[in-house]
């Protein structure tokens, strides 16, 4: 059989089944080059920049060369922890009742909820963040910027520590209450501890997404020109500080701005390799 | 013994019950706190507010238009864009790779996701808006007369963030999508393969049948994309106009809110910019809402259950 183009039809299909997979493969390239295009740039322009100084130095005014960025590097570490300090207990013991009341009503409220909250655009939590911890007390804060950090964590640890509860094989559980032990025990000193490495290494993970967030800290957080470690001063982040200086017309502010992009890129890196490490262990759990 | 066991049972689930309400909690707290907040503005525009396109803070007239317009324009150009690539992705990682290759794949296009939009944004000011702006130079002149390709060109606009909309919302859709493609039953392709298919009409038999997930692992990366802040403040141009053209500079919801909250001095105005925030929140809320009914529509019995991921990322990780 053939058609006007002299193609038999079997082999029309053949072009085409082989066109497809070209486009496949295509786009895989597609998605790539970005990635090693945005690496590519903040590592070659972020080098130039990046010294000894930036970690230690504060914010130099415009027109002075060097400086660094040490009050934003403490501010984000100082910032991250209290959101982590609010999040964890509340996203484990959440996961931990999803986990075990799979069943009931509640629990499927508490997980719809979990997956909405994941949902809500991170500019959408910083002005909820700011009617709750900014508007009373007239004052731009870190503590403020923890809890719009901490509740854009929660739902990614709850849901991680559900799905892993849920990967312990039921027989260890079902050993401890044989032994006599009650569900709190049974959870607490055998579940909980077996799916441990898995849930750590999506804390790490939530970490290094909260980390680079900096759409809820504009206003919530704010910024500071100077050092600070007071929960209840407004202060620099390392996001907020890279914004400001990417957004600004001085060509010496542009090469800090990349000099953070670079620290950034680098601690998400570090984490999501860590927890690629992490996961190949944790396999060895699931295969049971 | 037993009463006091059913105490302690109980007490855990009180424990760990106040913790997961909590959760709950906070959602229903941010639609009541941000409805609060914009009451002002909703007493004193109403349906207007989000008829009219003025937006002028200094005499008091906010109309919503502009950033809705420029939301949708953005947000529905990256999944032009994003979307045949993404299923591409999902295709040759789930069906057409060999093994060896999978795991380092998934994670490269997933760090795609890990890179923080304000690293986007900055390369997008000093890298991709250049190119974008001898891209739109080189136009012919043909199309510049087009209203879609009509305007100054000056890199900063719409095509800008629709394309760097489109590499950020490429993992989220992709990785769902993966996930949706494994539920497709194995017999299903071996089937089509029984039957004489190609490779291609095998896939798209598979694709078929996975529809209902497809489109729903789409909607989640337009969720994603109706409130991605950063990387488009800094792209788009910021400039509330309703424009058909991608060269134009145009505005967005979440940026007008990250560029004007702090500056809005009287109660109005911030009123005005919290109601753009509660109607993006309620948007957000029913499209994820409706891509996960459609996503888990993919699990009913005998399926396997399709996992959203929570982050990309983490898939490898869980």
């Amino acid at each position: 059989m053939t058609n006007a183009f002299g193609f038999s039809r079997t082999s029309r299909r053949k072009l085409m089944s082989s066109l497809f997979v070209g486009f496949c493969a295509l786009s895989v390239l597609l998605a790539l080059m970005p990635l090693a295009f945005v690496l590519f740039f903040v590592v070659s322009q972020g080098i130039r920049a990046l010294n000894f100084d930036f970690f230690t130095q504060m914010p130099k005014p415009v027109g002075e060369a060097g400086g660094g960025m040490a009050n934003a590097i403490v501010g984000t570490l100082l910032v991250t922890s209290l959101g982590s300090l609010m999040a964890i207990p509340i996203g484990i013991l959440s996961g931990v009742y999803m986990s075990e009341y799979a069943g009931t009503r509640f629990s499927s409220a508490v997980r719809f909820a979990a997956d909405a909250l994941n949902g809500v655009p991170s500019i959408v939590i910083g002005v909820f963040a700011y009617g709750i911890a900014v508007l009373p007390f007239k004052q731009f804060s870190a503590l403020a910027g923890g809890v719009a950090l901490g509740i854009m964590m929660i739902p990614i640890i709850a849901r991680t520590t559900e799905e892993l509860l849920l990967l312990v094989p039921s027989t260890m559980r079902e050993g401890a209450l044989a032994l006599g032990s009650t569900r709190a025990g049974a959870v607490f000193r055998v579940v909980l501890p077996a799916a441990l490495p898995g849930i750590i290494t999506g804390i790490v993970l939530a970490l290094a997404r909260i980390a680079g967030e900096t759409a809820p800290l504009l206003f919530t957080s704010f910024n500071n020109r100077f050092f600070t470690t007071s929960l209840r001063q407004p202060i620099a982040t390392l996001t907020v500080q890279v914004y400001t200086y990417a957004i600004s017309p001085y060509e010496d502010w542009h090469r800090q701005a990349w000099a953070g992009a670079l620290v950034l890129v680098t601690i998400v890196l570090c984490c999501s390799l860590l927890a690629r490490v992490a996961a190949r262990r944790i396999e060895g759990l699931r295969g049971h | 013994m037993a009463r006091r066991i059913r105490s302690g049972d109980f007490g855990f689930r009180l424990g760990t019950g106040v913790f997961a309400f909590a959760l709950v909690l906070i959602v229903l707290a941010i639609g009541f706190e941000l409805s609060r907040q914009s009451l002002i503005s909703i007493q004193k525009f109403g349906l207007n507010f989000w008829r009219t396109s003025t937006w002028d803070p200094v005499a008091g007239e906010f109309g919503a238009l502009p950033f809705i317009w420029g939301t949708l324009y953005s947000s529905i150009l990256a999944l032009v864009i994003s979307t045949p690539v993404a299923l591409g992705i999902a295709i040759f990682i789930s069906e057409l790779c060999p093994g060896w290759l999978k795991q380092p794949l998934v994670f490269l296009t997933e760090l795609l996701a890990a890179i923080p939009s304000i690293v986007y944004g900055l390369w997008g000011i000093f890298v991709l808006v250049p190119a974008v702006r001898w891209l739109e130079t080189s136009t012919p002149g043909v199309l510049r007369q087009t209203p879609m390709f009509s305007g100054p060109t000056l890199g900063v606009g719409m095509l800008a963030a629709g394309l760097i909309l489109a590499i950020m919302v490429i993992p989220f859709t992709s990785s769902v999508a993966r996930e949706v493609l494994k539920s497709v039953p194995l017999a299903q392709r071996e089937g089509a393969y029984a039957l004489g298919a190609t490779r291609f009409e095998a896939i798209r038999a598979a694709v078929f049948f996975a529809r209902t997930g497809i489109i729903g692992a789409v909607m989640l990366g337009f969720g994603r994309a109706l409130g991605e802040t950063m990387a488009v403040t800094m792209v788009i141009g910021n400039n509330p106009q309703i424009s058909a053209s991608l060269f134009a500079p145009q505005y967005t919801m979440p940026a007008v809110i990250a560029n004007e909250f702090t500056e809005a001095a009287d109660e109005l105005y911030l009123s005005a910019l919290v109601e753009i925030g509660l109607v993006l929140f309620i948007v957000t809320l029913v499209v994820n809402g409706l891509s996960r009914l459609l996503i888990w529509s993919m699990a009913r019995p005998g399926k396997a259950r399709v996992r959203v991921p929570t982050v990309p990322a983490q898939e490898s990780a869980a």
